[in-house]
């Protein structure tokens, strides 16, 4: 992808504001579509319709509709907030967020930049959110927004320890940290996934990545950060219009790119999994799109199921659960690898 | 440490088992009606907007006075010995004219009760519950089927005979032997009867269930 288009432009400049801007195409309308589809995959788990009258098939429209009434709201700053802060958290956080696409392979033809590092480049950038909450916690000068900022801080830096374990599983069976080469490795039919090899244990080291991934992203069962019972909103209490729409985007974004960092690691990323069955570099780009929708849905899924956690229960699940069973992984799968 | 496995198992194990309750919902077709495109039918006994035959009414008040909230207004003006107001379709006679009859819907209580003591079974509960208004005014609902001008021209009607007949009282009373009242009680001719097709204009709110076509002339 680079290639060609370098083949036809010659600004530098011009060919990677491309690069950058194609997974926003993605995840523009990807965040329109998830928002609509957790409202009816909640209404559905509850035996209700969900939004059924914007837009005529089932309120297709309706988060169109939300998106313009988000728009033309009026964008309120509390008087005793920091100004500057309140003004950039939004940013930094879907910054922080949309970082993390830069190094996600789309296809075999396209990945916003093939560096050697790229899985840690992503553990890297994805704490970068946890900047942009606190800024957003603090900055709005309100309590509840500060308790869910200072929650969300302390959850997303523990759970950060078992995803970087869980993945370190997948680093040391591929012996690379290039997100592009580990699917590679994965190519052909899908026991070849990294889901299916060394089991249990990397099967193991999935399921703690996809549970340390949810609590990353605040998301049910782990949204004591949000803890609308108790916190309002948490952190986004005091964000209004865009601006909250912002968070909203961050968050889907989030969800998608966890989702498609699993699906890269442990289920072929754009591999087929049916060997050379509709495989090529665009029936690339619509297997890793629909294994990481299947992720978010299952996200989706577990946070209509469970309720939230209590901090102490969240907290002896990242560091008494989590953490030892990755430890486990690691050294089952690098005793595998030795013998 | 045995209970910490047991743990983790049980955790596991009841978080798909939630899982696959969830999943099985998601198939369930939803109890929602989506409401104003489709209708649940209601009980036969329901009790919504209040409507008024007055076809049928007979100005007994009975209603009135049964209302606990007072939202029924009646006012009635006797009719001449001359007028036949006709009967109603329970077959009682018709005596009175009933020249207000209005309810505030907006004050009605739906208890019903004053539906029971009425004679002629005019006034009853529909199943019309959908009648929001931008007014409050317009929640008054005026069920009399007279006109505006035919109102007045039967109060002072009645009004007039009603001071003749106090005239002619209080002669009997100043002659010790009256002579036999004239036949033709004043000069007034021939009262025509209110019209059916007045009954549009005479009702600000016309918002009635059935439309009041079974008129006997």
């Amino acid at each position: 992808m680079e290639q060609v288009l370098r083949d036809i432009f010659d600004n530098h400049f011009f060919i990677y504001t491309i690069m950058a801007i194609i997974p926003l195409l993605w995840v523009l309308p990807y965040a329109l579509f998830a928002v609509w589809l957790e409202r009816k995959v909640s209404a559905h788990m509850q035996d209700r319709l969900g939004p059924m009258r914007v837009g005529g098939w089932h309120g297709w429209a309706q988060t169109l509709a939300d998106i313009l009434k988000l728009i033309q709201k009026e964008d309120i700053v509390p008087k005793a907030a920091d100004q500057k802060l309140h003004f950039l958290a939004p940013f930094v956080v879907f910054i922080g967020s949309y970082a993390a696409f830069a190094t996600i392979p789309f296809s075999s033809a396209y990945i916003g930049s093939n560096i050697n590092i790229g899985l840690f480049y992503i553990i890297a950038v994805s704490s970068i959110v946890v900047v942009g909450i606190l800024m957003a916690g603090w900055s709005s000068n309100n309590k509840w927004s500060l308790f869910g900022a200072m929650r969300a801080a302390a959850q997303i830096v523990s759970y950060e320890i078992p995803t970087a374990l869980a993945l370190l599983v997948v680093i040391m069976m591929t012996g690379t940290l290039n997100l592009q080469e580990i699917n590679q490795i994965q190519t052909g039919w899908f026991w070849n996934w990294l889901l299916f090899q060394k089991f249990p244990f990397v099967f193991i080291a999935f399921i703690i990545y996809f549970v340390a991934s949810l609590a990353e992203t605040n998301r049910t069962p782990f949204d004591i950060p949000e803890a609308e019972s108790e916190l309002v909103a948490g952190y986004h209490t005091e964000y209004s219009g865009m601006k909250f729409a912002l968070f909203f985007l961050a968050e889907y974004a989030n969800m998608f790119a966890v989702s498609a960092i699993g699906a890269t690691l442990f289920l072929g990323g754009w591999n087929s999994p049916f060997g050379n069955f509709l495989s090529g570099p665009v029936w690339g780009v619509f297997w890793f799109l629909s294994k990481g929708m299947f992720f978010v849905f299952v996200q989706m899924w577990l946070r209509w199921t469970l309720p939230r956690l209590r901090v102490d229960q969240l907290m002896y699940v990242s560091w008494k659960v989590l953490t030892p069973w990755a430890f486990a992984c690691i050294v089952g799968v690098g005793l595998w690898m030795m013998i | 440490m045995n209970q910490y496995f047991r743990d983790i198992f049980v955790s596991v194990w009841s978080v798909l088992i939630g899982m696959a309750v969830t999943f099985r919902h998601l198939f369930i077709p939803a109890v929602t009606i989506q409401y104003p495109d489709v209708k649940l039918k209601l009980p036969e006994r329901a009790r919504n907007r209040l409507y008024v035959n007055m076809d049928d009414c007979i100005g007994c008040l009975q209603c009135e006075i049964a209302c606990p909230v007072n939202c029924i207004t009646i006012d009635t003006v006797k009719s001449l010995p001359t007028e036949d107001l006709g009967i109603t379709s329970t077959g009682h006679k018709k005596r009175l004219w009933v020249t207000q009859f209005d309810i505030d819907i907006a004050k009605c209580c739906y208890c019903g009760l004053c539906v029971y003591p009425c004679p002629t079974e005019c006034i009853y509960m529909t199943d019309v519950y959908e009648f929001s208004e931008f007014k409050r005014h317009d929640l008054i609902y005026n069920y009399v089927t007279l006109t505006k001008d035919e109102i007045p021209s039967i109060k002072n009607r009645t009004a007039e005979y009603e001071k003749e007949q106090a005239a002619k009282k209080a002669a009997a009373a100043a002659q010790p032997k009256p002579p036999t009242p004239a036949s033709s009680t004043s000069g007034s001719p021939a009262i025509p009867k209110p019209s059916v097709a007045s009954d549009g204009q005479s009702k600000t709110s016309t918002v009635t269930t059935q439309p009041p076509s079974e008129k006997k002339a």
